[in-house]
């Protein structure tokens, strides 16, 4: 385990913090895990571990503060359920059951809640999970854009698979499971504030079915998980490739975009490796296992996308990479503030 | 034009993608091998910050002979802007009642006391908009607010904000201002080539400025001062072009102004956006720039006939100056003097979170260009 | 600052106030057209989009001819002889 050093020195709170980037990272690894883990840094994944009587349990809390609360694809109930059992399946643990609490702005009307509570039930049932408990507090106008919802998890490790960024190698497969940006992007547009229209969807969905199948066909080589949520797939690929102290050589030209995400960036000067997704995942697997991993993933409705988008080299370290075709190499880096409002 | 499968996934983006094409990009590398003359060294400068972004964001300089270097110049209208004026703007936003809006970009600029972004998060009504004509709506929906348009950039963006503003007078919204910070081109490169420690063998032109002022104002620098000019698009196929256009004049003794850019560039320029630029807009006395200095008749003020919506009359702006300190180099690095690696704080106390100047936070700045893609791979040499 | 995207137009709103709906891969954008009253603007014409208004018309003709011109580098001596003496519509409008 390592030990931390870094201490948290910004005066105060800023949007940038809670973006997923660099600024996240400070805060957390400079002022809440020296408090609450007394220095250990244990590698900062999705979910934790907890072993309870010879078995591996994963646990874990995320909250969610979308603006708007309904955008198409989706809401923020389906969310707040999909985000957290999508966090256990990057563990590798099937998902079991979830509670979650509500702040609640006064004023929120009922059938708004209702919506909202409705999508969560539905969310849970398509993911096979139960909500088993929670929380409600109100609090007045004006405090809480409407809604904020935390729900925390637990799940049952596979004891096939031990997922971490110390297991993976140069050589080793970058698997994406499918377009990204159409979260983040579909979003943003649903916020109305700029005259822009696209059909696009939040890609939304639980990821334990292709985990599932992943683990069944691959767990030997199935090295490391994560979904690219807030920061996207350039500060996912960024964490790892600084945690197991790899390079990460993407293909630019292999990464999936739909065009219509692509159109918004080019309008808006962003870069879809930056944008949240909420139902797509990156898997490290070891080149033997590759073929098998994707043809796991492609088996299942909605997998059909996944596509081998780059490798895991020695050097540079620490660095993640994009090749173009004709021979332009770029650097990828962690999105470093917040050039999006809140969006999941 | 055909639709390109890129691993499955069909992305056809007309207009950018087939100047992507990787065979034509490795025809025209390959014509700017065979054309060097091998005991020449080159030095192009390309002037705006669009250029400074594409040629990295592409890894250009990889695809050229070793004797063509790339100097980076001043391009970057964020860039070029002296702190003290980036506080004049946020000094504005401090007062009440005020709505104060920004391109994307200015954000993370940092003033004396903070960027856009810190004040916001401490208060402040800062809002990024992505047009002038987003922030005459937000006038619009707001009619008890005052809300000020931080107008930035060269003549490429001068006639949107002239434009917003002729609605603005159109419509007579009362309470909406813009505090202009509008930057000209030709006396930046100008100012370049009066510089007693530049040596510039040629110039990639600015693409989107010449879709307005036109082909002809680069006389200036092949007429007076010798030296080819070419005005170049933004992908990887049109700079490889520009730079073998560049290289051709050299070897033919030629100093032409070439319009690279032709399927953009109209040789005569935008008449009606000179015209409403003309209409709005006059050019200052003189306006000081990060890096150069004072520079005259280098940028645009608004005209007595809108002094209604200029926030300088409006917000009586105290035209606070702040010198540089000595230790940054942001000036040499702008004029191309210094590649940003030698700028003894690039990477260590300056870096895209924590900046000391805007080229280092500015999507088309050089230090973040660099920073972003040559730096880290030269950390561990690439 | 620089960023100008190619879009298509899509749709001519208000014509008074020069407003078109643009398509940029399927993304559509209710973009300025008043900086091209001049030329006028036309459903299915290209233009170049940088914040919010349209700059200038693209031409499909220099964009064909200037790829054909490049996709004869390295072709043969003939080719390359045209391309030295050719300068790009310097007169011509376009």
């Amino acid at each position: 385990m390592k030990t931390t050093k870094m201490r948290f020195t910004d005066a105060h709170i800023e949007l940038a913090h809670g973006a997923g980037g660099k600024a996240s990272r400070r805060l957390i690894e400079g002022l809440l895990v020296p408090y609450l883990m007394n220095d250990t840094l244990p590698e900062l994944n999705d979910a934790a571990y907890i072993d309870a009587d010879g078995r591996r349990l994963a646990i874990t809390a995320d909250s969610y503060v979308v603006k708007p609360l309904v955008f198409p694809g989706g809401s923020i109930g389906e969310l707040a359920i999909n985000g957290t059992v999508n966090d256990l399946a990057m563990g590798g643990a099937k998902p079991l059951a979830l509670v979650t609490t509500f702040i609640l702005e006064a004023g929120l009307s009922t059938s708004e809640l209702e919506r909202e509570v409705a999508a969560m039930a539905k969310a849970a049932q398509r993911a096979g999970v139960s909500v088993v408990g929670g929380d409600t507090k109100v609090v007045e106008h004006g405090k809480a854009d409407g809604l904020f919802i935390t729900t925390a998890g637990i799940g049952l490790t596979d004891s096939r698979v031990l997922l971490s960024a110390e297991h993976v190698r140069p050589g080793d497969q970058v698997i994406l499971s499918g377009p990204i940006g159409d979260h983040g992007i579909t979003v943003l547009l649903a916020r109305g504030e700029l005259d822009l229209e696209a059909e696009l969807t939040s890609d939304t969905r639980p990821l334990w079915p292709f985990v599932a199948a992943l683990i069944d066909a691959a767990a030997p080589g199935l090295r490391w998980l994560r979904d690219p949520t807030r920061g996207g797939v350039a500060t996912a690929l960024n964490e790892l490739a600084r945690d197991a102290k790899v390079a990460v050589v993407l293909d630019e030209e292999a990464i999936p975009v739909r065009p219509a995400v692509r159109g918004t960036c080019e309008i808006l000067g962003l870069d879809p490796l930056h944008i949240a997704n909420e139902g797509q995942f990156l898997a490290i697997v070891s080149p033997k296992y590759a073929d098998m991993a994707l043809e796991a993933i492609r088996g299942i409705p909605g997998g059909e996308d996944a596509r081998r988008i780059g490798e895991i080299q020695e050097d540079p370290k620490k660095v993640v990479l994009a090749r173009s075709r004709y021979g332009g190499t770029r650097v990828i880096d962690m999105l470093v503030g917040d050039p999006l409002p809140r969006i999941c | 034009m055909k639709k390109m499968s890129i691993g499955g996934v069909i992305i056809a983006m007309k207009y950018v993608d087939e100047f992507r094409d990787p065979e034509l990009i490795r025809r025209t590398s390959e014509e700017i091998h065979r054309l060097v003359d091998p005991d020449c060294h080159y030095r192009f400068m390309e002037v705006c910050g669009g250029h400074t972004f594409s040629i990295f964001r592409f890894g250009l300089q990889n695809l050229l002979p070793a004797n063509i270097e790339l100097v980076h110049g001043p391009g970057c209208p964020v860039c070029v802007l002296p702190v003290g004026r980036m506080d004049d703007g946020l000094s504005i936003a401090r007062q009440p009642d005020v709505i104060f809006t920004a391109f994307g970009d200015v954000m993370r600029v940092p003033g004396s006391q903070g960027t856009p972004l810190e004040l916001r998060a401490r208060g402040t009504d800062i809002r990024m908009i992505y047009s002038p004509l987003d922030a005459l709506k937000i006038a619009m929906d707001h009619p008890e607010r005052q809300v000020v348009l931080f107008a930035i950039g060269f003549e490429t963006t001068a006639p949107s904000t002239a434009l917003t503003l002729m609605r603005a007078r159109e419509l007579n919204v009362p309470n909406f201002y813009v505090f202009s910070n509008h930057v000209m081109i030709l006396p930046a490169i100008r100012t370049i080539l009066d510089s007693p420690d530049m040596r510039i063998d040629g110039f990639i032109g600015p693409g989107h400025v010449s879709t307005v002022i036109g082909v002809h104002p680069y006389e200036l620098v092949t007429e007076h001062y010798g030296k080819p000019v070419v005005i170049s698009g933004f992908e990887p196929l049109d700079l490889l072009q520009s730079i073998l256009m560049l290289v051709k004049q050299m070897k033919e003794g030629r100093a032409q102004v070439e319009n690279q850019y032709s399927r953009v560039v109209p040789w005569e320029g935008n008449i009606p956006a000179l015209e409403v630029m003309n209409e709005v807009f006059e050019v200052r006395p003189f306006f000081e720039w990060r890096g150069l200095g004072v520079i005259s008749q280098s940028a645009l003020k608004l005209r007595p006939e809108f002094a209604r919506w200029d926030a300088e009359v409006r917000f009586q702006v105290k035209g606070v100056r702040v010198t540089d300190s000595k230790a940054a180099q942001c000036g040499e690095v702008l004029k191309g003097v210094l590649k940003p690696h030698q700028c003894k704080w690039f990477g260590k106390e300056c870096t895209p979170e924590h900046p000391i100047g805007a080229l280092m936070v500015s999507s088309e700045g050089a230090c973040a260009a660099y920073y972003h893609h040559v730096h880290l791979r030269q950390a561990i040499g690439e | 600052m620089c960023l100008a995207i190619p879009g298509q137009i899509v749709e001519l709103l208000d014509g008074d106030h020069h407003y078109a709906m643009v398509d940029v891969s399927g993304v559509r954008r209710k973009i300025n057209i008043g900086l091209l009253k001049n030329e006028g603007t036309r459903l299915g014409d290209w233009v170049l989009l940088h914040v919010g208004f349209a700059m200038s018309k693209i031409s499909e003709e220099q964009a064909v001819e200037q790829l054909r011109l490049l996709s004869m580098l390295g072709e043969s001596d003939e080719a390359i002889e045209e391309i030295m003496g050719y300068q790009f519509d310097e007169e011509k409008k376009t």
